[in-house]
């Protein structure tokens, strides 16, 4: 149990998949202006990553590994969680509406995000079984949105402050992510 | 190599085919409109439109949510591609345009002295900004930095002026004010708008019964931009040359200037710059909202109706005009008197309003003609009664309808519209005190009569008509004789009158509407000889139809022959049946005919588009008769900074001339350029609170 405990607080706060692996880029500087997208964009890649966790492990045991197909690894997991998401987007469209209007619009923009590959293939390099491997893909996009929403609230506030041009928006944006990349890097060696 | 290319294919058709499988079962119709939209879009999903990529805003402006325009970065040209797939004519798409609504700036007291971040939103989260005005601009220019196409800048007064050349509607300005005022909307949305108490308004807008934005066209003739001021007025006001020269001016009543000068002139400036707008031949073009395929039906062509029609056809939508009189203009056509408002004048105001594209048929009576039945079978999804108030109220004298040369006023002044012969006595009396009672007066003086008296049955200062009016009269040589009450009337044996009987009045307790009640003194009788007697007391509506059994019509309700409308939405008992102007209440001023009419076009085209028709909570209801409602704080006691200037004349054809005696030609004149520029300049263009002083230039 233990070890599950320390796999999250790792994969949340220490390996923080933004702040310190710096994947996921795009969505964390895009959506990150206001708060209420940011927290829509969070719940897409906790829904999208969990699911893509478990079909690419499966994937992985059942088929690459036993043909040792582990050279195809990367093609085969963007075709398989890029169909994935689709699917996932037409199922809620229809059968579960409301969860369609909060998560639907962000899906299509994380189909096969750096993040979302990224934990897959984490999952298989760090040789996890089935529970750890739900467990990180649980925990990662945690840490995720804990960065994701973190970042909006300052991002919030710098709108109203005084930015010298040259310095607005991106520019400014990647300079808060290179400090909140800095504070997290105090988690390392607690683990 | 065969495994690794075998489960390739394997996983590529496994997925295809589950997306197929799952695109049919879980198939949602969506508007195939949609993607051919989003086809037209600039595909850039930068979210700029406010929607979460293009998807989001095909989508919205399908629903109809967004309007054509709303991709900033496909501008214009994506604009007209949408428009057709949405049944627009290209290039008729409503234009959104940010305008400030704050003329505060530099002038607006401050609480405290802010010395912080130089951010609006960051000076708002402090005790909401150090102005002391609730509503009013910080002046820190968050909307300025906003503004991504250099739309707005700070002007030399301390508040933003936008550039409508290069604004595109995008709304991030009015998203970056904290005080709402930058408004965002399109030329229908403002005509749709209703004062609201949380409005920035002056007084004189505040009490203006057609909301005319009064400052706004007064600071247009100061900067000499004569046509904009025009078309600030035609934003509320179709009829601006004819309310330039009746109006009896309740704003001016209520002008800030006057608790240190005099009310500054402001119909004489309507007048002046809309008369330069037709006599320069300046042009001017009216937005027109694209077509909304509905036909509403307007039921006498006086003010509301005209107002209706302007405002209803402004909207979108078709209309035509049912007039039973020969033209146009109903009672300020056939009531007011020439010499007041030139026929060729009003003529010219009706023109601008046909001219966009107002149906007109003339010569036809509703209840013998037509009725409700075959304008619903003609495809007309509204009808608006504005039928005015053409019947005359009885002045319950004995045989006041058999005595020769009895006349009722409307009868008597329409035959002088419709230029029929119109004989008239030497000795004339007119009953009443209202502006109808002095359009007689002064008609029966231009038609030959030597001796010209207005009996009222209270005191002169209690009389109902404009001020300027008891003035002309009494330059024209009218006798006034109040405190009377006729009893009789006297005639010769062959019924023609030759005098009536009076009773002198005293004044008594004051009654519901504060004035001292008038009662008859016994014994007082008074004989005065007279060739005609006009009634002028007061008219109703001809609403006999109403009253036909087994008609569409007959299921209106009236009361006192007005037909009882809803007051805010002007619609009658039968939703698609609406009604304004004097046949929807007690016959008022043409300004309150005009905004009746813009009401009731709300009205009309909210129940035409399925809105909500009851208007909010904080609609401002000012009372502009009895000057009360205005927004607290807004009335002041005194003010400070004014310097006694006084206000221009009206020029008039000379008192006692022989055009001003014995012909109809217009009596009051138009102000010169010089003068009006003089009068604008007083104007304080004041705003809820704050205002400019006289010394306001030199503070800059």
């Amino acid at each position: 149990m233990g070890d599950y405990i320390l796999l999250a607080i790792s994969a949340i706060l220490v390996n923080n998949i933004l702040l310190i692996q710096y994947l996921g880029n795009c969505p964390f500087l895009g959506t990150s202006k206001k708060m209420d997208t940011a927290v829509g964009m969070a719940m897409a890649v906790v829904f999208v990553l969990t699911m893509a966790g478990i079909v690419t492990w499966i994937l992985e045991t059942v088929f690459l590994k036993p043909l040792g197909l582990e050279y195809i690894r990367t093609i085969v997991f963007i075709l398989v969680i890029a169909a994935l998401v689709q699917f996932v987007e037409l199922f809620l469209k229809k059968s579960i509406p409301a969860l369609y209007a909060g998560l639907g619009i962000f899906l299509p923009l994380i189909t096969t995000n750096c993040a979302v590959m990224g934990v897959c293939l984490i999952n298989i390099k760090e040789e996890y079984n089935f529970l750890e491997m739900l467990v990180s893909s649980l925990a990662y996009p945690a840490g995720f949105g804990l960065a994701l929403i973190l970042f909006a609230g300052i991002r919030e506030r710098i709108i109203i402050g005084r930015v010298p041009t040259a310095m607005q928006d991106t520019a400014i944006g990647l300079v808060t992510a290179g400090f909140m990349s800095l504070s997290f890097l105090g988690f390392k060696g607690m683990i | 190599m065969l495994e690794a290319l075998l489960l390739m294919m394997g996983l590529g058709a496994v997925s295809g085919t589950l997306l197929g499988i799952a695109s049919k079962v879980f198939y949602v119709w969506e508007d195939p409109r949609i993607a051919e939209v989003a086809n037209c879009l600039a595909g850039a999903n930068c979210g700029g439109c406010g929607y979460t990529g293009c998807d989001a805003c095909a989508a919205a402006i399908v629903e109809g949510k967004a309007p054509i325009t709303a991709c900033i970065v496909g501008g214009a040209a994506s604009a007209e591609k949408v428009a057709p797939i949405m049944g627009m004519e290209v290039g008729a798409a409503e234009p959104l345009i940010s305008e400030n609504t704050c003329t505060g700036g530099f002038r607006a007291p401050e609480k405290y002295h802010y010395m912080g971040v130089k951010d609006c939103r960051a000076a708002a989260l402090l005790y909401a900004g150090a102005k002391e005005c609730a509503v009013g601009c910080l002046g820190f220019g968050s909307c300025v930095k906003a503004c991504l196409f250099g739309a707005l800048k700070m002007g030399p007064e301390g508040i933003p002026v936008v550039d409508a050349e290069k604004c595109v509607g995008c709304g991030a300005c009015e998203r970056a004010c904290p005080k709402g005022i930058m408004q965002v909307r399109t030329p229908s949305e403002r005509i749709l708008h209703f004062n609201l108490v949380t409005d920035r308004l002056a007084p004189c807008r505040q009490t203006c019964p057609a909301e005319i934005n009064i400052p706004k066209y007064i600071q247009h003739i100061k900067n000499k931009e004569y046509d904009k001021a025009y078309l600030t007025i035609m934003e509320r006001n179709p009829l601006p040359l004819s309310t330039g020269r009746v109006c009896p001016h309740p704003c001016e009543s209520a002008c800030r200037r006057a608790l240190g000068d005099e009310p500054v002139s402001i119909n004489q400036l309507k007048r002046f710059c809309s008369d330069w707008v037709f006599n320069e031949g300046a042009q001017v073009k009216i937005p027109v909202a694209p077509d909304t395929g509905y036909k509403v039906a307007i039921v006498g062509g006086g003010p509301s109706g005209l107002s209706a029609a302007y405002f209803l056809r402004r909207l979108g939508h078709q209309v035509k005009i049912f007039e039973w009189m020969p033209k146009l203009g109903g009672m300020i056509y056939y009531g007011i008197p020439e010499y007041r408002l030139p026929k060729k004048i009003l003529d010219q105001d009706i023109k601008r309003i046909l001219d966009l594209g107002v149906e007109v048929k003339t010569g036809v009576k509703f209840g013998v003609d037509f009725d409700l039945e075959s304008l619903v079978g003609g495809g007309f999804d509204a009808v608006l009664f504005s039928i005015g108030a053409w019947n005359h109220a009885s002045a319950r004298i004995p045989d006041e309808d058999k005595v020769k040369g009895v006349i009722p006023a409307t009868i008597y002044l329409r035959r002088q519209g419709l230029g029929e012969p119109n004989p008239i006595g030497k000795r004339v009396g007119v009953i009443g005190g209202g502006n109808v009672a002095m359009d007689a007066l002064r008609t029966s003086v231009r038609l030959g009569a030597e001796k010209v008296y207005c009996l009222y049955r209270r005191e002169v200062k209690d009389m109902p008509a404009n001020k300027v009016e008891i003035e002309a009269c009494h330059h024209e040589g009218i006798e006034f004789i109040p405190l009377c009450t006729p009893t009789k009337f006297i005639t010769d044996d062959e019924g023609n009158l030759t005098g009536i009987e009076y009773l002198k009045n005293e004044l008594g307790e004051p009654d519901a509407s504060g004035r001292r009640k008038p009662v008859p003194v016994k014994g007082s009788e008074t004989v005065l000889p007279l060739d005609n007697f006009i009634l002028a007391i007061g008219q109703t509506t001809d609403s006999a139809f109403a009253e036909q059994e087994g008609t569409a019509a007959s299921r209106l309700e009236t009361f006192k022959g007005s037909i009882v409308v809803n007051p805010d939405t002007h619609q009658t008992a039968i939703p698609y049946v609406f009604s304004s102007g004097d046949s929807a209440g007690p016959p008022g001023l043409l300004v309150a005919a005009i905004g009746a009419g813009r009401r009731a076009a709300r009205g009309i085209h909210k129940y035409l588009m399925g809105e909500e028709m009851a208007f909010p909570e904080t609609r401002l209801r000012v009372d502009s008769r009895r000057m009360k409602g205005h927004i607290p704080g807004t009335i002041f006691d005194r003010i400070e900074g004014i310097e006694k200037k006084g206000r221009i004349g009206q020029p008039e054809l000379e008192p006692g001339s022989y055009e001003r005696q014995h012909t109809f030609a217009e009596v009051d004149l138009t102000v010169t350029e010089e003068e009006a520029l003089k009068e604008a300049n007083r104007c304080m263009r004041c705003c809820l609170t704050c205002y400019n002083k006289d010394d306001f230039v030199q503070q800059q």
